[in-house]
C-alpha cells in the first residue's frame, strides 16, 4: 500500500530562510533581514525532565552539530553535580569536539561553499552545487568528504555512532577510545591533514580573486567572542571567555561562563524566530558581536601547533587587530581544521584516552549551571536551573547561529545595498551573493548537506508602502 | 498431574492440567509475544498482545491467562493476530509520551523491540501527548508516567515478590496511573523497600535509576525470576 510521511514543518533551524529587502521611492535598499521561520522549542520541553537526560535530549537539536549540544549540556550537568570530571574524560571530550569541528567545517567549505568559490557566484545554478564539484573536480570532491568521515569516524569511535551519540554525560563520558579505534585515527590523520593543507591553499590562492566579497560580504566593526586558554591561547572547550573588538582589544576577558548574563543580552525580533544575543554593556542593537571560527581566531593571542600558528600569523596581517570580513570565516575555518589535526596529532598517544576512570558520580549539588564549549559555528551556551530532584526547571540555550544574527542581518544589508539599486528585477547572481553572504557564518541554516546551492530561499523585495515589489523563491 | 493433548498453530503437543497456552507453546518452543507477562509473577491479561485464537470460541483470548484443554485447537500467527497486535502497539505508543531516541531504555525496552518486530513503522492514530509528571523523589529511582504502558508488573514484584505493597494503580480509564503508597511522593514512601524490584520488572523506561543517561537503562529481568524459584524451590539457578 503506498504510504505518504509527511514532516511538516521541518524541524532543523538549517534549511528554512526568508530574507527581505526593504527599498524606499527611489529603489535603494533602506533595510535587508534574515529570517528563521522554524521554531524548535527545546527551552521549553526540556522543562520537566531528569537532568541526566538532558544532554541525549539536546543532541537532537541538531544533525550536523549534536556533540556540541552533548558537551555544552554534560558541562552544565558537571555544574550541578559540583564535580570536577576525571582527566581522561576532559581529554575525550576535547578528542570528540575537535572531531566535530573537523567534520563540520568540511561540510562547510566542501559540500556547501566550495562551488561558489570555485565556479564563481553568477555561475548557474545547475553546476553551482556539490554534484557539480564532483563532476569538474571528482578528486578535491572525494578529498573533502573523507575528511569530513574522519571526523565523523572519530564520533563514532569514541560515542558508538556518528550522529546523536548519548556519549557524553553529567560527570563525564560513557566509554573511552580502544586501541583499535586509536590505530585507525593515527592511520588517517596524515591523509586528514594533506586534504586540509590542500584546502587551505587552494583557498589562499583564490582570495586575489575575491577581493569584492572580502571587502562587501559582511565587512564591519563589530565585537567578537570566543573561550580562550588562560593564556590567551585558542580554545574549544576549556578556557573561559573573551571579547575584543575590530582594533583586536580585549575588552571583556576570563568571564566564567557562569556569569554570561552580565555580559550578553537576548534580544527578541518580531521577524524571525532566532534570538539576537548583544553584548550587554553596549546595549541593543550596538552591542553586536561574532562569534565562530572568525571571532575564535580573532581572540586568542595563538594556537599553539605549529603549522596553525603559522597561518594565524599570515591570517592575522589581513585585518588590523581584528580581521572583520565575514567572508574570511572560509579562511578561518580551514586554519581550524589544521589546528584540529595537529591538536589531535599530539593528543592520540594520550594513555589516558583509553582509560576507564571517565565519570564523577554525584547528587544535585548546585540548582543551577552554566555549560559553555566551543562549537563549530560559535560558542554555544547551556543554562539550567533544576529543583532538589535534579528536574530542570528552567532551560535557556544561547546558541552560536543566534549570537550571529545581528551581524549576518548587517551583512544582508551591506550586500543588497551593492548590489540592488532600483525596482527592476534582480539578477540571479545577487540572489546567490545574499546566499553565500549567509553562507560564510555557516549557520545552522546551511547544515542540511543537501542545501548545497539549493538552500530554500525566499528573497522578497518591498516597496516603500510595504507592497512585495518583487519575490523570488526557491527550494 | 493429569496431561492435556492440544494442537497449537497445527503442531500436536501436549501440556500438564493447569498450564496456561502461553507456557505450552513455550514448552514446545512456538513463539507468543508477551508485554505484561513477567516470569516470576502472577498473569493478569493486561495488555492483550499475547492474544491467541482459539477453535470454536469467537473472541481473541489471551494466551498468558487462558488454562489449556483437552483437544484445543490454537493459532498464535495469523493474518488477523498480527493486525491486532500491531493495533495494540500503535494505541500504546498513541496513549502517552514515548520519545525511544532520548529514552534511558532505548535498546532495551520490549515495547520499542515488539514494535520492531511487528514492522510497526507508523502510527494510525492521533497520539493524545497527555501531560505526566515524573516522579523523581526517590534517593535512588524514578517513574515516568510518560513511558508507563500500565502493564502492572511493577505492582505485582513489589507485591509478590519483594512483599511490600508500595505499588498500587490509582484512576481510571486514560487517568489510571501507578502511585506509591496512597499517592504520595515515592521518596516519601514509607513501605518501600528501595529493593529495586519495580525498575527490573518494567519493560520501558517509566521505571528507572536516577542518573541513567539515554540507552543506559538495562533491565535485569532475570532476576526477579531466579529470586522466586530460589524462595519457592530452594533452587538458586543462575540465570542465562
Amino acid at each position: 500500500m503506498a504510504q505518504r510521511i509527511v514532516i511538516d514543518p521541518v524541524t532543523r533551524i538549517e534549511g528554512h530562510a526568508k530574507i527581505t529587502v526593504q527599498l524606499d521611492d527611489g529603489g535603494n535598499v533602506i533595510d535587508a533581514r534574515f529570517h528563521v521561520t522554524e521554531f524548535r522549542g527545546f527551552e521549553k520541553f526540556c522543562e520537566g525532565r531528569p537532568l541526566g537526560e538532558m544532554p541525549g535530549i539536546t543532541a537532537r537539536i541538531c544533525g550536523i552539530c549534536p556533540v556540541s549540544h552533548l558537551l555544552a549540556s554534560a558541562k552544565a550537568g558537571d555544574e550541578i553535580l559540583a564535580v570536577e570530571i576525571p582527566p581522561a574524560a576532559d581529554k575525550l571530550r576535547r578528542l570528540m569536539n575537535l572531531a566535530q569541528i573537523i567534520q563540520s567545517h568540511a561540510l562547510s567549505f566542501f559540500h556547501l561553499s566550495s562551488p561558489d568559490l570555485l565556479f564563481g557566484f553568477d555561475a548557474p545554478p545547475a553546476k553551482r552545487n556539490v554534484f557539480g564539484l564532483i563532476a569538474s573536480d571528482p578528486d578535491l570532491a572525494r578529498r573533502g568528504i573523507r575528511l569530513r568521515q574522519f571526523g565523523q569516524e572519530i564520533i563514532e569511535l569514541l560515542g558508538g555512532k556518528k550522529i546523536h551519540p548519548a556519549w557524553a554525560v553529567p560527570g563525564g563520558v560513557r566509554s573511552p577510545l580502544s586501541e583499535e579505534g586509536r590505530k585507525h585515527i593515527v592511520e588517517r590523520l596524515p591523509e586528514a591533514k594533506q586534504t586540509a593543507l590542500a584546502a587551505l591553499n587552494l583557498f589562499k590562492g583564490l582570495l586575489g580573486k575575491f577581493e569584492a566579497e572580502t571587502q562587501l560580504f559582511g565587512n564591519f566593526p563589530s565585537l567578537f567572542m570566543a573561550l580562550v586558554a588562560p593564556d590567551g591561547s585558542w580554545e574549544h572547550h576549556g578556557g573561559k571567555l573573551r571579547f575584543v573588538d575590530s582594533s583586536g582589544n580585549i575588552i571583556a576577558d576570563q568571564i566564567d561562563a557562569s556569569r554570561y548574563r552580565e555580559f550578553i543580552g537576548e534580544a527578541v525580533e518580531p521577524s524571525s524566530y532566532l534570538k539576537s544575543p548583544y553584548y550587554r554593556p553596549l546595549g541593543y542593537p550596538q552591542g553586536i558581536y561574532r562569534v565562530g571560527p572568525l571571532a575564535r581566531l580573532n581572540v586568542c593571542r595563538r594556537i599553539g601547533t605549529p603549522i596553525a600558528d603559522q597561518e594565524l600569523a599570515e591570517f592575522k596581517s589581513h585585518g588590523t587587530g581584528a580581521v572583520t570580513s565575514s567572508f574570511l570565516y572560509h579562511y578561518a575555518r580551514l586554519i581550524e581544521i589544521i589546528a584540529a589535526i595537529e591538536t589531535i596529532e599530539r593528543m592520540i598517544d594520550d594513555p589516558d584516552l583509553l582509560s576507564h576512570r571517565l565519570r564523577a558520580n554525584a547528587g544535585i549539588n548546585r540548582l543551577e549551571g552554566v555549560g559553555v564549549s566551543e562549537a563549530p559555528r560559535g560558542t554555544l551556551l547551556h543554562h539550567y536551573e533544576v529543583d532538589e530532584t535534579g528536574t530542570i526547571r528552567k532551560a535557556n540555550l544561547i546558541v552560536s547561529t543566534g549570537q550571529n544574527n545581528l551581524a549576518m542581518n548587517r551583512t544582508m544589508s551591506q550586500i543588497a545595498r551593492h548590489y540592488i539599486r532600483g525596482t527592476g528585477p534582480v539578477p540571479e547572481g545577487m540572489l546567490n551573493r545574499l546566499e553565500a553572504g549567509i553562507r560564510a557564518f555557516d549557520p545552522c541554516l546551511s547544515c542540511s548537506t543537501h542545501a548545497a546551492g539549493q538552500m530554500p530561499l525566499h528573497v522578497q523585495v518591498l516597496a516603500p508602502d510595504g507592497s512585495v515589489a518583487q519575490e523570488i523563491t526557491r527550494g | 498431574m493429569a496431561a492435556k493433548t492440544l494442537t497449537i498453530d497445527g503442531k500436536q503437543i501436549s501440556a500438564f492440567e493447569g498450564a496456561t497456552v502461553l507456557q505450552a507453546a513455550e514448552e514446545a518452543g512456538i513463539p507468543i509475544p508477551t508485554l505484561c507477562h513477567l516470569d516470576g509473577v502472577y498473569d493478569i491479561g493486561a495488555c492483550r498482545i499475547c492474544l491467541v485464537e482459539v477453535e470454536g470460541v469467537a473472541k481473541l483470548l489471551p494466551a498468558c491467562t487462558t488454562r489449556v484443554r483437552e483437544g484445543m485447537e490454537v493459532r498464535t500467527d495469523t493474518e488477523r493476530l498480527r493486525n491486532y497486535r500491531r493495533m495494540i502497539l500503535e494505541l500504546l505508543f498513541a496513549e502517552r509520551n514515548h520519545v525511544c531516541a532520548v529514552c534511558v531504555s532505548n535498546g532495551h525496552c520490549e515495547l520499542q523491540t515488539l514494535a520492531y518486530e511487528h514492522g510497526m513503522d507508523h502510527v494510525r492514530y492521533e497520539y493524545r501527548f497527555p501531560k505526566w509528571d515524573l516522579d523523581v523523589t526517590h534517593r535512588l529511582y524514578g517513574m515516568d508516567h510518560n513511558r508507563c504502558i500500565l502493564c502492572n508488573r511493577c505492582v505485582r514484584a513489589c507485591w509478590h515478590i519483594e512483599g511490600a505493597g508500595t505499588k498500587n494503580v490509582a484512576g481510571r480509564g486514560a487517568r489510571a496511573h501507578i502511585i506509591s503508597d496512597l499517592n504520595q511522593p515515592w521518596g516519601d514512601s514509607e513501605s518501600c523497600t528501595s529493593c529495586g524490584k519495580c525498575v527490573d520488572a518494567c519493560p520501558t523506561g517509566a521505571l528507572f535509576k536516577k542518573g541513567a543517561t539515554a540507552g543506559e537503562m538495562a533491565h535485569n529481568r532475570a532476576k526477579l525470576e531466579f529470586i522466586v524459584t530460589a524462595r519457592e524451590k530452594k533452587q538458586w539457578i543462575a540465570s542465562e
